[in-house]
């Protein structure tokens, strides 16, 4: 078993979900047929390979067609009067806040 | 086969340029189409007459004055839920955005507005992208035009489903491990997934950030080929998109295809391919052989290990992504006795189970203690994947595969069974992973006339590669093989 109960609960409440009791049994046996799939990755010998962290292909020379350097704009203010539009589609929200329960006890 | 299903960007250009029509009534034609096949297709889940109509009007008024017709003057496509598009509502098939009407637009919505197209509408599709059979969509699955009891595959299916059914010409998907192309085969069109960073991302409702790319439906490869003219190049709102030059892909896709090397890796083709997908993919890489090119075997040694690798990567960044979902900024809130209730009460409700799964998967690949075996594991075998694709470029112009292992299958048959349904976007992800573009074109059908796609991979940023294989078989019959 790769996956145990108490672990699916753990990782329900790392992600904010709430799970009804009957969906963390269901979960728990989903996950682990993945997670023993996934198992197949430790087959391959990586001691040697780079994690893969830029998508721009590298050349053998290090080059990419876009060059290494990305494409940056100068670093001037732009008008982003957007606060507005935003706020509208917000569930609560009292200008230019957005409204949550109370966080802070007094 | 509707009327409607025989406009393609040229009949459109010329019925206007010869006034046989205007930009409203074709307009009016699409949605009247849409209307009639629309309750049990499921493709749409919104439409936008009045953006429609006064983009069509626009149209007209140009056309009026004399003059120049813009590339897509006119011309009705669909755009996938998740996409966002100013005043339109934009719900990427979730109820937690269930009423969310985005204040900006996508750049490629954008785009695609400036050279003259007309947006009918949002397109169905699974949750946040994530499925391949559409049937994880919270609004209801998508039925397939061609077999209406099959999935249209996903998760643009949708889109694939509006274009393959005639109620857009064209149509823009999203694919992060096959969301396009696996559609694009299961519907019978031509399916294009360009090149991780040609096109912009911003205003694209992020699943996996590594893998997202946008790319269109068409009927035919000269209509995918003028979207992506329109869709391709650099933004300076999206970091990620590449300042690349684009070519002109019409202009380019009818050079003969003489001396071109193309790739076929053995690892495409053994267990769990259909034997009549195979049959079928092997005819069509016969008729490329037939029309100049040399076939070089390929070996792909990772290809096996993608579907692994995209489960973390693809989960991973989507646990990240969809944290943003917490009843604070849009969409839905359930009310909570604390700011932590009202998350968890929210995401609860909103989140439908293959979401929650992923979400549950990702940051379970993320969490301490489990990070290195699991997410630093998946980017170092991910490498290895990306190497297999550089290597095979050093040999080859094209690498050419199927689609997809089978045809699309029954709505429900995958449902139970998370893994199988996985399984189905095996031949995708792995250029999904290496960011390079891929294609997906009709390659014949089965005897029980389910159509087949073959795939044409290119290196990176050679968009104009793979639509000149494609253009080529489909102008020698390749299609119907």
């Amino acid at each position: 078993m790769k996956i145990s109960r108490e672990e699916v609960l753990r990782v329900a409440q790392l992600a904010h979900l709430e799970l009804a009791p009957e969906e963390v049994e269901t979960y728990r046996a989903q996950l682990d047929e993945i997670l023993a799939y996934i198992g197949k990755l430790q087959e391959l010998d990586v001691s040697n390979v780079e994690p893969m962290t830029q998508m721009l292909p590298r050349t053998a020379g290090g080059a990419t067609p876009a060059d290494a350097e990305p494409e940056l704009r100068d670093d001037v203010p732009l008008p982003c009067n957007v606060g507005g539009a935003v706020l509208a589609e917000a569930p609560d929200a009292a200008r230019p806040f957005f409204r949550v329960p109370k966080v802070i006890e007094r | 086969m509707s009327a409607a299903s025989t406009w393609t960007i040229g009949s459109v250009r010329d019925a206007l340029l010869g006034k046989k029509t205007s930009a409203r009534e074709l307009v009016n034609d699409f949605y009247a189409q849409i209307e009639r096949r629309n309750p049990e297709l499921n493709a749409f889940l919104a439409l936008c007459p009045e953006r429609a109509y006064a983009q069509a009007d626009r149209v007209d008024a140009a056309i009026a004055k004399g003059q120049p017709l813009q590339p897509l003057a006119g011309v009705p496509v669909a755009i996938k839920d998740v996409i966002s598009t100013q005043g339109v509502r934009t719900t990427c098939g979730s109820k937690i955005l269930e009423n969310y009407t985005p204040p900006y637009d996508a750049t490629a919505i954008d785009r695609l507005e400036k050279a003259g197209a007309v947006v009918m509408g949002k397109t169905n599709c699974d949750e946040f992208a994530m499925g391949s059979s559409n049937e994880n969509s919270a609004y209801g699955p998508v039925r397939n035009p061609v077999a209406l009891d099959r999935v249209p595959g996903g998760s643009s299916g949708g889109s694939a489903a509006a274009v393959a059914a005639g109620l857009a010409v064209v149509a823009l998907g999203t694919d992060t491990g096959g969301s396009i192309r696996q559609p694009g085969a299961y519907c019978g069109i031509p399916a294009l997934m360009p090149t991780y960073g040609r096109v912009s991302r911003y205003g694209l409702i992020a699943f996996a950030s590594s893998l997202d790319r946008i790319g269109p439906f068409a009927t035919n490869i000269a209509d995918a080929a003028t979207v992506m003219s329109v869709i391709a190049g650099h933004d300076s709102n999206d970091s990620t998109s590449a300042a690349v030059p684009v070519p002109d892909y019409l202009a380019e896709i009818e050079n003969p295809l003489t001396g071109l090397r193309i790739g076929v890796p053995e690892d495409y083709f053994g267990a769990g391919l259909d034997p009549e997908v195979k049959t079928k993919v092997q005819a069509g890489i016969s008729l490329l052989e037939r029309l100049g090119c040399k076939r070089v075997p390929l070996k792909m040694p990772h290809t096996d290990y993608a579907i692994a690798t995209y489960y973390i990567v693809a989960t991973a960044e989507a646990s990240s992504n969809l944290a943003r979902y917490d009843g604070v900024r849009y969409g839905l809130r359930v009310q909570g006795t604390t700011l932590m209730d009202m998350y968890r009460k929210t995401r609860e409700r909103g989140f439908g189970p293959e979401v929650k799964r992923r979400i549950m998967l990702g940051t379970y690949a993320l969490s301490s203690g489990y990070y290195d075996a699991y997410y630093l594991r998946a980017q170092k075998v991910r490498s290895l994947i990306a190497r297999d694709f550089a290597s095979a470029f050093e040999k080859v112009d094209a690498i050419v595969t199927p689609t997809t292992p089978t045809p699309a299958f029954k709505l429900g048959e995958k449902t139970a069974d998370p893994l199988q349904m996985y399984l189905a976007d095996i031949y995708t992800v792995t250029g999904s992973l290496a960011g390079v573009p891929g294609i997906s074109v009709p390659c014949g059908t089965k005897a029980t006339g389910l159509p087949i796609g073959m795939q044409i991979f290119g290196s990176h940023f050679d968009e104009a590669r793979v639509l000149q294989l494609a253009r080529a078989f489909e102008k020698a019959g390749g299609f119907s093989i």
